[in-house]
Protein backbone atom coordinates (compact mmCIF):
# COMPACT_ATOMS: atom_id res chain seq x y z
CA UNK A 1 0.00 0.00 0.00
CA UNK A 2 1.12 3.51 -0.95
CA UNK A 3 1.68 5.57 2.54
CA UNK A 4 1.04 8.99 0.94
CA UNK A 5 -2.43 8.56 -0.06
CA UNK A 6 -4.57 11.63 -0.05
CA UNK A 7 -8.65 11.98 -0.24
CA UNK A 8 -8.37 12.62 -4.11
CA UNK A 9 -6.82 9.26 -4.89
CA UNK A 10 -9.27 7.17 -2.78
CA UNK A 11 -12.14 7.80 -5.91
CA UNK A 12 -10.56 6.69 -9.54
CA UNK A 13 -13.28 6.65 -12.58
CA UNK A 14 -16.53 6.18 -10.08
CA UNK A 15 -14.75 3.14 -8.08
CA UNK A 16 -12.76 3.18 -4.78
CA UNK A 17 -9.41 2.01 -4.26
CA UNK A 18 -9.99 -1.60 -3.82
CA UNK A 19 -12.35 -1.88 -6.83
CA UNK A 20 -15.62 -1.51 -5.31
CA UNK A 21 -18.48 1.09 -6.25
CA UNK A 22 -19.92 3.72 -3.99
CA UNK A 23 -22.79 1.22 -2.38
CA UNK A 24 -20.61 -2.06 -2.10
CA UNK A 25 -20.04 -3.83 0.98
CA UNK A 26 -16.52 -5.67 1.19
CA UNK A 27 -16.63 -9.29 1.01
CA UNK A 28 -18.24 -10.84 4.77
CA UNK A 29 -17.67 -13.83 6.43
CA UNK A 30 -20.21 -14.64 9.19
CA UNK A 31 -19.68 -17.92 11.15
CA UNK A 32 -22.17 -18.94 14.41
CA UNK A 33 -20.57 -21.16 17.08
CA UNK A 34 -16.79 -20.86 16.68
CA UNK A 35 -15.83 -20.90 20.91
CA UNK A 36 -16.60 -24.05 22.93
CA UNK A 37 -16.81 -22.85 26.53
CA UNK A 38 -19.48 -19.53 25.96
CA UNK A 39 -23.04 -19.88 25.58
CA UNK A 40 -22.92 -18.57 22.33
CA UNK A 41 -20.81 -17.00 19.60
CA UNK A 42 -19.68 -16.01 16.40
CA UNK A 43 -16.82 -14.80 14.16
CA UNK A 44 -17.33 -12.71 11.48
CA UNK A 45 -14.44 -11.62 8.39
CA UNK A 46 -15.54 -8.73 7.32
CA UNK A 47 -12.93 -7.09 4.60
CA UNK A 48 -9.70 -7.25 6.90
CA UNK A 49 -11.41 -6.99 9.72
CA UNK A 50 -11.51 -10.10 12.03
CA UNK A 51 -13.66 -10.34 14.88
CA UNK A 52 -14.67 -12.68 17.67
CA UNK A 53 -17.38 -12.33 19.46
CA UNK A 54 -18.92 -14.45 22.73
CA UNK A 55 -21.92 -14.50 24.67
CA UNK A 56 -22.16 -15.78 28.38
CA UNK A 57 -25.21 -15.98 30.66
CA UNK A 58 -27.86 -15.08 31.61
CA UNK A 59 -25.78 -15.96 34.78
CA UNK A 60 -25.72 -14.68 38.58
CA UNK A 61 -25.16 -10.48 38.70
CA UNK A 62 -21.67 -9.40 39.69
CA UNK A 63 -21.26 -7.28 41.33
CA UNK A 64 -24.79 -8.45 43.26
CA UNK A 65 -26.16 -4.91 44.62
CA UNK A 66 -26.18 -3.72 40.46
CA UNK A 67 -29.30 -6.83 40.85
CA UNK A 68 -32.07 -5.44 38.55
CA UNK A 69 -35.60 -7.44 40.15
CA UNK A 70 -37.24 -6.62 36.77
CA UNK A 71 -34.97 -7.47 33.92
CA UNK A 72 -31.42 -8.82 33.09
CA UNK A 73 -28.11 -6.28 32.99
CA UNK A 74 -26.11 -6.19 29.79
CA UNK A 75 -22.42 -6.03 30.05
CA UNK A 76 -20.53 -5.29 26.97
CA UNK A 77 -17.17 -4.92 26.17
CA UNK A 78 -15.59 -4.45 22.91
CA UNK A 79 -11.58 -4.46 22.98
CA UNK A 80 -8.67 -4.39 20.16
CA UNK A 81 -5.72 -6.70 20.36
CA UNK A 82 -2.51 -5.23 20.70
CA UNK A 83 -1.30 -6.42 17.25
CA UNK A 84 -4.80 -6.09 15.51
CA UNK A 85 -3.47 -2.25 14.21
CA UNK A 86 -1.07 -1.90 10.73
CA UNK A 87 0.26 0.87 13.47
CA UNK A 88 3.07 0.19 16.50
CA UNK A 89 2.34 -2.01 18.97
CA UNK A 90 -0.54 -0.66 21.19
CA UNK A 91 -1.25 -1.36 25.06
CA UNK A 92 -3.53 -4.60 25.56
CA UNK A 93 -7.13 -3.56 27.52
CA UNK A 94 -9.79 -0.88 27.01
CA UNK A 95 -8.50 2.81 26.39
CA UNK A 96 -11.35 5.60 25.95
CA UNK A 97 -12.23 4.78 22.54
CA UNK A 98 -12.86 1.10 23.33
CA UNK A 99 -15.04 2.21 26.96
CA UNK A 100 -17.30 4.54 24.75
CA UNK A 101 -17.89 2.25 22.19
CA UNK A 102 -18.43 -1.08 24.43
CA UNK A 103 -21.32 1.34 26.24
CA UNK A 104 -23.06 2.22 22.75
CA UNK A 105 -22.90 -1.11 22.03
CA UNK A 106 -24.50 -2.17 25.16
CA UNK A 107 -27.49 0.17 24.70
CA UNK A 108 -28.01 -2.01 21.40
CA UNK A 109 -28.55 -4.76 22.81
CA UNK A 110 -30.24 -3.16 25.64
CA UNK A 111 -32.69 -2.37 22.85
CA UNK A 112 -33.54 -5.89 20.79
CA UNK A 113 -32.46 -8.26 23.85
CA UNK A 114 -36.09 -9.18 25.79
CA UNK A 115 -34.59 -8.33 28.95
CA UNK A 116 -37.45 -8.86 30.84
CA UNK A 117 -37.78 -12.52 30.63
CA UNK A 118 -34.63 -12.67 32.74
CA UNK A 119 -34.76 -10.62 35.74
CA UNK A 120 -31.98 -10.59 38.19
CA UNK A 121 -29.80 -12.02 36.17
CA UNK A 122 -26.78 -10.58 34.25
CA UNK A 123 -25.55 -11.44 30.08
CA UNK A 124 -21.98 -10.43 28.80
CA UNK A 125 -21.48 -9.90 25.53
CA UNK A 126 -17.71 -9.66 24.41
CA UNK A 127 -16.22 -8.41 21.37
CA UNK A 128 -12.82 -8.53 19.97
CA UNK A 129 -11.06 -6.97 17.20
CA UNK A 130 -7.94 -9.43 15.87
CA UNK A 131 -7.64 -7.16 13.19
CA UNK A 132 -8.69 -4.12 12.38
CA UNK A 133 -9.59 -2.25 8.86
CA UNK A 134 -12.22 0.43 9.71
CA UNK A 135 -15.63 -0.27 10.82
CA UNK A 136 -14.81 -2.47 13.34
CA UNK A 137 -17.50 -1.50 15.65
CA UNK A 138 -20.42 -2.51 12.98
CA UNK A 139 -18.54 -5.95 12.60
CA UNK A 140 -18.10 -6.46 16.23
CA UNK A 141 -22.02 -6.05 16.82
CA UNK A 142 -22.87 -7.67 13.90
CA UNK A 143 -21.32 -10.65 15.66
CA UNK A 144 -22.13 -10.15 18.72
CA UNK A 145 -25.86 -10.50 17.62
CA UNK A 146 -25.24 -13.92 16.31
CA UNK A 147 -23.60 -14.97 19.23
CA UNK A 148 -26.49 -13.64 21.54
CA UNK A 149 -28.70 -15.91 18.84
CA UNK A 150 -26.43 -18.80 19.36
CA UNK A 151 -26.95 -18.47 23.08
CA UNK A 152 -30.74 -18.84 22.88
CA UNK A 153 -31.52 -14.99 24.35
CA UNK A 154 -34.60 -14.07 22.75
CA UNK A 155 -34.15 -10.95 21.32
CA UNK A 156 -36.27 -8.96 18.87
CA UNK A 157 -34.33 -8.55 16.05
CA UNK A 158 -31.13 -9.74 14.67
CA UNK A 159 -28.93 -6.43 14.58
CA UNK A 160 -26.75 -5.23 12.15
CA UNK A 161 -25.01 -2.30 11.01
CA UNK A 162 -22.50 -0.61 8.34
CA UNK A 163 -21.01 2.72 8.26
CA UNK A 164 -21.16 5.21 5.94
CA UNK A 165 -18.91 8.22 5.28
CA UNK A 166 -18.48 11.14 2.91
CA UNK A 167 -14.42 11.19 1.14
CA UNK A 168 -14.08 13.39 -1.85
CA UNK A 169 -17.18 15.18 -2.29
CA UNK A 170 -19.13 11.29 -2.57
CA UNK A 171 -21.16 9.14 0.09
CA UNK A 172 -19.50 5.54 0.40
CA UNK A 173 -20.65 2.69 1.93
CA UNK A 174 -18.78 0.61 4.36
CA UNK A 175 -15.46 2.49 4.50
CA UNK A 176 -12.53 0.45 5.33
CA UNK A 177 -8.97 2.45 7.29
CA UNK A 178 -7.59 4.43 4.52
CA UNK A 179 -11.11 6.13 3.79
CA UNK A 180 -12.39 6.02 7.23
CA UNK A 181 -8.84 8.24 8.24
CA UNK A 182 -8.47 10.03 4.63
CA UNK A 183 -12.33 10.48 4.15
CA UNK A 184 -14.24 13.92 5.52
CA UNK A 185 -16.83 12.30 7.83
CA UNK A 186 -17.97 8.65 9.18
CA UNK A 187 -21.19 7.42 10.44
CA UNK A 188 -21.37 4.09 12.09
CA UNK A 189 -24.97 2.79 11.97
CA UNK A 190 -26.54 -0.41 13.63
CA UNK A 191 -30.01 -1.07 12.71
CA UNK A 192 -32.78 -3.36 13.90
CA UNK A 193 -33.55 -4.05 10.38
CA UNK A 194 -37.27 -5.46 10.47
CA UNK A 195 -38.55 -2.03 11.68
CA UNK A 196 -35.40 0.19 10.42
CA UNK A 197 -35.34 1.58 14.33
CA UNK A 198 -31.60 3.33 14.57
CA UNK A 199 -29.63 1.91 17.33
CA UNK A 200 -26.75 2.91 17.19
CA UNK A 201 -25.53 6.07 15.40
CA UNK A 202 -22.22 7.70 15.96
CA UNK A 203 -21.02 10.67 13.84
CA UNK A 204 -17.97 12.74 13.10
CA UNK A 205 -17.22 14.94 9.90
CA UNK A 206 -20.18 17.31 8.70
CA UNK A 207 -22.90 16.24 6.64
CA UNK A 208 -26.11 18.33 4.91
CA UNK A 209 -29.36 16.65 6.50
CA UNK A 210 -30.45 15.28 2.79
CA UNK A 211 -26.75 13.51 2.96
CA UNK A 212 -27.74 12.26 6.42
CA UNK A 213 -31.02 10.86 4.89
CA UNK A 214 -28.85 9.76 2.10
CA UNK A 215 -26.59 7.46 4.14
CA UNK A 216 -29.24 6.26 6.26
CA UNK A 217 -30.65 4.72 3.70
CA UNK A 218 -27.59 3.37 2.32
CA UNK A 219 -26.96 1.73 5.42
CA UNK A 220 -29.90 0.64 6.31
CA UNK A 221 -30.04 -1.22 2.46
CA UNK A 222 -27.07 -2.70 3.39
CA UNK A 223 -28.27 -3.83 6.58
CA UNK A 224 -30.82 -6.00 5.02
CA UNK A 225 -27.87 -7.92 3.13
CA UNK A 226 -25.93 -8.57 6.40
CA UNK A 227 -28.67 -9.83 7.85
CA UNK A 228 -29.57 -12.52 5.53
CA UNK A 229 -25.52 -13.62 5.85
CA UNK A 230 -26.25 -13.77 9.55
CA UNK A 231 -29.36 -16.16 9.23
CA UNK A 232 -27.68 -18.05 7.50
CA UNK A 233 -24.45 -18.77 9.58
CA UNK A 234 -26.91 -19.58 12.63
CA UNK A 235 -29.09 -22.13 9.89
CA UNK A 236 -25.56 -23.54 9.11
CA UNK A 237 -24.20 -24.20 12.65
CA UNK A 238 -27.11 -25.76 13.42
CA UNK A 239 -27.30 -28.08 10.77
CA UNK A 240 -23.83 -29.15 11.82
CA UNK A 241 -25.57 -29.72 15.48
CA UNK A 242 -28.38 -31.72 13.41
CA UNK A 243 -25.49 -34.26 11.64
CA UNK A 244 -23.71 -34.76 14.39
CA UNK A 245 -27.29 -35.80 16.59
CA UNK A 246 -27.84 -37.85 14.02
CA UNK A 247 -24.28 -39.76 13.87
CA UNK A 248 -25.08 -40.52 17.78
CA UNK A 249 -28.15 -42.23 16.86
CA UNK A 250 -26.02 -44.81 14.90
CA UNK A 251 -24.01 -45.63 18.03
CA UNK A 252 -20.76 -43.03 16.82
CA UNK A 253 -20.69 -40.75 19.62
CA UNK A 254 -17.65 -41.01 20.85
CA UNK A 255 -16.23 -37.86 22.36
CA UNK A 256 -18.89 -36.45 23.16
CA UNK A 257 -19.91 -36.37 27.04
CA UNK B 1 -21.47 -24.11 40.47
CA UNK B 2 -18.91 -25.14 43.10
CA UNK B 3 -21.16 -28.89 43.17
CA UNK B 4 -20.67 -29.13 39.64
CA UNK B 5 -16.97 -28.66 40.10
CA UNK B 6 -16.82 -31.19 42.72
CA UNK B 7 -19.09 -33.76 40.70
CA UNK B 8 -16.48 -32.92 37.48
CA UNK B 9 -13.38 -33.80 40.00
CA UNK B 10 -14.74 -37.16 41.10
CA UNK B 11 -15.88 -37.90 37.95
CA UNK B 12 -12.60 -37.16 36.34
CA UNK B 13 -10.69 -38.47 39.69
CA UNK B 14 -12.49 -42.26 38.87
CA UNK B 15 -12.04 -42.59 35.25
CA UNK B 16 -8.16 -42.45 35.63
CA UNK B 17 -7.72 -44.20 38.81
CA UNK B 18 -9.24 -46.66 36.05
CA UNK B 19 -6.50 -45.88 33.99
CA UNK B 20 -9.16 -43.86 31.26
CA UNK B 21 -10.06 -40.38 30.09
CA UNK B 22 -13.24 -38.36 29.13
CA UNK B 23 -12.40 -38.51 25.70
CA UNK B 24 -11.25 -42.22 25.27
CA UNK B 25 -7.46 -40.77 24.61
CA UNK B 26 -4.32 -42.81 26.48
CA UNK B 27 -2.61 -40.60 29.44
CA UNK B 28 -0.21 -39.68 26.68
CA UNK B 29 -2.14 -38.59 23.75
CA UNK B 30 -2.11 -35.42 22.56
CA UNK B 31 -5.45 -33.93 20.84
CA UNK B 32 -5.99 -32.98 17.27
CA UNK B 33 -3.19 -30.33 16.63
CA UNK B 34 -4.15 -27.24 14.13
CA UNK B 35 -1.62 -24.53 13.37
CA UNK B 36 -2.30 -21.90 11.29
CA UNK B 37 0.10 -19.24 9.97
CA UNK B 38 -0.19 -15.81 9.37
CA UNK B 39 -4.11 -15.53 9.77
CA UNK B 40 -3.84 -11.79 10.65
CA UNK B 41 -2.33 -9.23 8.01
CA UNK B 42 -1.64 -6.03 9.88
CA UNK B 43 0.94 -7.51 12.37
CA UNK B 44 4.21 -9.16 11.29
CA UNK B 45 3.76 -12.20 12.11
CA UNK B 46 0.45 -14.42 13.74
CA UNK B 47 -0.64 -18.18 14.41
CA UNK B 48 -3.42 -19.57 15.44
CA UNK B 49 -3.45 -22.89 17.44
CA UNK B 50 -6.32 -25.07 18.29
CA UNK B 51 -5.43 -27.90 20.64
CA UNK B 52 -8.68 -29.84 20.34
CA UNK B 53 -11.27 -27.01 21.35
CA UNK B 54 -8.48 -25.17 22.77
CA UNK B 55 -7.77 -22.11 21.01
CA UNK B 56 -5.04 -19.54 21.02
CA UNK B 57 -3.97 -16.94 18.61
CA UNK B 58 -0.79 -15.77 18.87
CA UNK B 59 0.29 -12.41 17.18
CA UNK B 60 3.57 -10.37 17.17
CA UNK B 61 4.41 -6.80 16.35
CA UNK B 62 8.29 -5.37 16.54
CA UNK B 63 8.79 -1.92 17.63
CA UNK B 64 11.98 -0.50 18.47
CA UNK B 65 13.34 -0.15 22.01
CA UNK B 66 16.44 0.58 24.08
CA UNK B 67 18.42 -2.00 25.26
CA UNK B 68 18.51 -3.56 28.45
CA UNK B 69 21.90 -2.19 30.07
CA UNK B 70 23.50 -5.49 30.43
CA UNK B 71 22.51 -7.17 26.63
CA UNK B 72 23.04 -4.13 24.72
CA UNK B 73 22.94 -5.76 21.06
CA UNK B 74 20.05 -7.98 22.14
CA UNK B 75 16.99 -7.91 20.82
CA UNK B 76 13.68 -7.00 23.48
CA UNK B 77 11.64 -10.10 23.67
CA UNK B 78 7.90 -9.44 25.45
CA UNK B 79 5.52 -11.74 26.10
CA UNK B 80 1.97 -10.94 27.22
CA UNK B 81 -0.76 -12.94 27.73
CA UNK B 82 -4.78 -11.88 27.39
CA UNK B 83 -7.17 -14.53 29.16
CA UNK B 84 -9.96 -12.82 27.57
CA UNK B 85 -13.26 -13.26 29.54
CA UNK B 86 -14.57 -15.08 26.30
CA UNK B 87 -12.68 -17.79 26.64
CA UNK B 88 -14.29 -19.38 29.76
CA UNK B 89 -16.55 -18.24 32.30
CA UNK B 90 -13.84 -17.70 35.08
CA UNK B 91 -11.98 -15.23 33.27
CA UNK B 92 -12.57 -11.72 34.14
CA UNK B 93 -11.45 -8.38 32.67
CA UNK B 94 -9.31 -6.15 33.96
CA UNK B 95 -4.97 -6.51 35.13
CA UNK B 96 -3.73 -9.49 34.12
CA UNK B 97 -4.11 -12.36 37.16
CA UNK B 98 -1.38 -14.47 38.01
CA UNK B 99 -2.55 -17.13 35.90
CA UNK B 100 -2.03 -15.33 32.78
CA UNK B 101 1.29 -14.17 34.66
CA UNK B 102 2.59 -17.37 34.94
CA UNK B 103 1.53 -18.55 31.11
CA UNK B 104 3.12 -15.70 29.68
CA UNK B 105 6.26 -16.00 31.69
CA UNK B 106 6.72 -20.11 30.96
CA UNK B 107 6.39 -19.08 27.37
CA UNK B 108 8.79 -16.24 27.55
CA UNK B 109 11.26 -18.38 29.68
CA UNK B 110 11.25 -21.21 26.88
CA UNK B 111 11.74 -19.14 23.45
CA UNK B 112 14.23 -16.60 25.67
CA UNK B 113 16.13 -19.26 27.29
CA UNK B 114 16.32 -21.88 24.29
CA UNK B 115 18.35 -18.46 22.45
CA UNK B 116 15.61 -19.19 19.63
CA UNK B 117 15.93 -15.38 18.33
CA UNK B 118 19.00 -14.78 16.33
CA UNK B 119 19.28 -10.96 17.33
CA UNK B 120 22.71 -10.53 15.11
CA UNK B 121 20.26 -10.40 11.59
CA UNK B 122 18.21 -7.76 13.35
CA UNK B 123 17.93 -4.47 11.67
CA UNK B 124 19.19 -1.92 15.04
CA UNK B 125 19.54 2.30 15.09
CA UNK B 126 22.56 3.56 16.66
CA UNK B 127 20.61 3.72 20.59
CA UNK B 128 17.70 1.18 19.66
CA UNK B 129 17.43 -2.66 18.86
CA UNK B 130 14.38 -4.51 17.73
CA UNK B 131 11.92 -5.25 20.10
CA UNK B 132 9.40 -8.01 20.12
CA UNK B 133 6.41 -7.91 21.42
CA UNK B 134 4.50 -11.67 21.61
CA UNK B 135 0.58 -11.06 22.31
CA UNK B 136 -1.11 -14.25 23.42
CA UNK B 137 -4.93 -14.21 23.38
CA UNK B 138 -7.08 -17.04 25.05
CA UNK B 139 -9.74 -17.17 22.79
CA UNK B 140 -11.11 -20.65 23.86
CA UNK B 141 -10.18 -22.07 27.05
CA UNK B 142 -10.49 -25.76 27.17
CA UNK B 143 -7.58 -26.97 28.67
CA UNK B 144 -3.41 -26.95 28.30
CA UNK B 145 -3.12 -23.43 27.90
CA UNK B 146 0.75 -23.60 28.27
CA UNK B 147 1.09 -25.58 25.23
CA UNK B 148 -1.19 -24.41 23.01
CA UNK B 149 0.52 -21.04 23.45
CA UNK B 150 3.60 -22.24 23.64
CA UNK B 151 2.86 -23.85 20.20
CA UNK B 152 1.21 -20.71 18.42
CA UNK B 153 4.13 -18.16 20.14
CA UNK B 154 6.64 -20.04 18.33
CA UNK B 155 4.55 -20.47 15.07
CA UNK B 156 4.08 -17.32 14.92
CA UNK B 157 7.70 -16.56 15.69
CA UNK B 158 8.18 -18.91 12.62
CA UNK B 159 5.93 -16.79 10.13
CA UNK B 160 7.23 -13.17 11.36
CA UNK B 161 8.63 -11.16 8.97
CA UNK B 162 11.55 -8.43 9.86
CA UNK B 163 10.21 -5.03 9.06
CA UNK B 164 13.00 -2.59 7.66
CA UNK B 165 13.93 1.05 9.25
CA UNK B 166 14.14 3.88 7.46
CA UNK B 167 16.42 6.87 7.61
CA UNK B 168 14.78 8.21 10.52
CA UNK B 169 15.25 5.53 12.51
CA UNK B 170 11.02 4.46 12.36
CA UNK B 171 9.85 0.93 11.89
CA UNK B 172 8.21 0.95 7.81
CA UNK B 173 5.01 -1.04 8.36
CA UNK B 174 4.42 -3.58 5.26
CA UNK B 175 8.07 -3.50 4.30
CA UNK B 176 10.06 -6.46 5.25
CA UNK B 177 13.37 -7.60 5.20
CA UNK B 178 12.86 -11.22 5.45
CA UNK B 179 11.79 -13.57 7.52
CA UNK B 180 12.83 -13.62 11.35
CA UNK B 181 15.49 -15.73 11.65
CA UNK B 182 15.85 -18.34 14.54
CA UNK B 183 18.62 -20.26 15.71
CA UNK B 184 16.45 -23.39 17.25
CA UNK B 185 12.84 -24.08 18.32
CA UNK B 186 11.12 -24.75 21.62
CA UNK B 187 7.77 -25.97 22.74
CA UNK B 188 6.65 -26.72 26.25
CA UNK B 189 4.59 -29.82 26.85
CA UNK B 190 2.53 -30.02 30.47
CA UNK B 191 1.53 -33.09 32.50
CA UNK B 192 -1.47 -32.81 35.19
CA UNK B 193 -1.06 -34.94 37.90
CA UNK B 194 -4.24 -36.55 38.66
CA UNK B 195 -4.55 -38.98 41.12
CA UNK B 196 -1.16 -40.09 41.17
CA UNK B 197 -1.17 -40.91 37.22
CA UNK B 198 -0.18 -38.60 34.59
CA UNK B 199 -1.70 -37.02 31.93
CA UNK B 200 -0.87 -35.28 29.31
CA UNK B 201 -2.73 -32.24 27.37
CA UNK B 202 -5.97 -31.91 29.93
CA UNK B 203 -8.93 -30.95 29.36
CA UNK B 204 -10.61 -28.16 31.08
CA UNK B 205 -12.41 -30.58 33.23
CA UNK B 206 -9.39 -32.96 33.70
CA UNK B 207 -7.24 -30.10 35.17
CA UNK B 208 -10.00 -29.13 37.57
CA UNK B 209 -9.30 -32.34 39.00
CA UNK B 210 -5.74 -32.44 39.17
CA UNK B 211 -3.29 -32.34 42.23
CA UNK B 212 -0.70 -30.32 40.45
CA UNK B 213 1.14 -29.72 37.29
CA UNK B 214 4.38 -29.99 35.26
CA UNK B 215 5.35 -28.08 32.75
CA UNK B 216 8.88 -28.57 30.54
CA UNK B 217 9.90 -27.00 27.61
CA UNK B 218 12.42 -28.52 24.70
CA UNK B 219 14.56 -27.62 21.92
CA UNK B 220 14.40 -29.09 18.79
CA UNK B 221 18.06 -30.20 19.12
CA UNK B 222 17.02 -32.08 22.18
CA UNK B 223 17.85 -29.69 25.01
CA UNK B 224 15.33 -28.95 27.87
CA UNK B 225 14.91 -25.39 28.22
CA UNK B 226 12.12 -24.73 30.56
CA UNK B 227 10.40 -26.03 33.55
CA UNK B 228 7.52 -24.86 35.85
CA UNK B 229 5.97 -26.70 38.54
CA UNK B 230 2.49 -25.58 39.34
CA UNK B 231 -0.07 -27.08 41.95
CA UNK B 232 0.40 -28.68 45.67
CA UNK B 233 1.60 -32.02 44.22
CA UNK B 234 4.84 -32.73 44.68
CA UNK B 235 6.75 -34.75 41.93
CA UNK B 236 9.79 -37.41 42.57
CA UNK B 237 12.83 -37.56 40.51
CA UNK B 238 11.92 -40.34 38.22
CA UNK B 239 8.86 -38.88 37.95
CA UNK B 240 10.57 -35.96 36.46
CA UNK B 241 13.07 -37.87 34.48
CA UNK B 242 10.03 -40.06 33.36
CA UNK B 243 8.55 -36.88 31.81
CA UNK B 244 11.49 -34.75 30.53
CA UNK B 245 11.54 -38.53 28.30
CA UNK B 246 7.89 -38.08 27.90
CA UNK B 247 8.12 -34.65 26.76
CA UNK B 248 10.95 -35.53 24.02
CA UNK B 249 9.02 -38.53 22.60
CA UNK B 250 5.97 -35.88 22.19
CA UNK B 251 7.61 -32.74 21.35
CA UNK B 252 8.07 -34.46 17.87
CA UNK B 253 4.90 -34.28 16.63
CA UNK B 254 4.87 -31.01 18.33
CA UNK B 255 7.70 -29.41 16.16
CA UNK B 256 6.02 -30.95 12.88
CA UNK B 257 2.73 -29.29 13.51
CA UNK B 258 4.42 -25.55 13.75
CA UNK B 259 6.72 -26.41 10.54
Amino acid sequence: MAKVLKEEDLIKNGKRCDGRGFEDLRPIIVKAGVLKQASGSAYVEWGRNKVYAAVYGPHEVFPKHMTNNYKALINARYIMAPFSGLDDHSRSGPNRRSIEISKVAKHVFENVVLTNLFPKTMIDVHMEVMQSDGGTRVASITAASVALADAGIPMRDLVCGVSVGKVAGELLLDLDKYEDNLGGSDVPMIFAPRNGDLLLYQMDGMLSKDEVERAYDMALGACKKIRVLQENALKEKYKEVFEKIKGGENGNNQGSY
Amino acid sequence: MAIIKEVTEAFVKDLVKNGKRQDSRDFSSYREIRVEKGIIQNDEGSALVQLGDTKVLCGIKFDLMVPFPDRPDEAVVMVGAEFSPMAHPDFEPGPPREDSIELARVVDRAIRSADCIDSSTLPRTEEKVMAIFIDLHILDNCGNLIDAASLAAMAALKNAQVPKINGEGKIIREDFSGPLALKRSAVVCSFEKIAGRMVVDATEEESTASDGRMSIGVTDDGLVCCGQKSGAAGFSKQELLDLIDLTFEKSKSLFKAIE
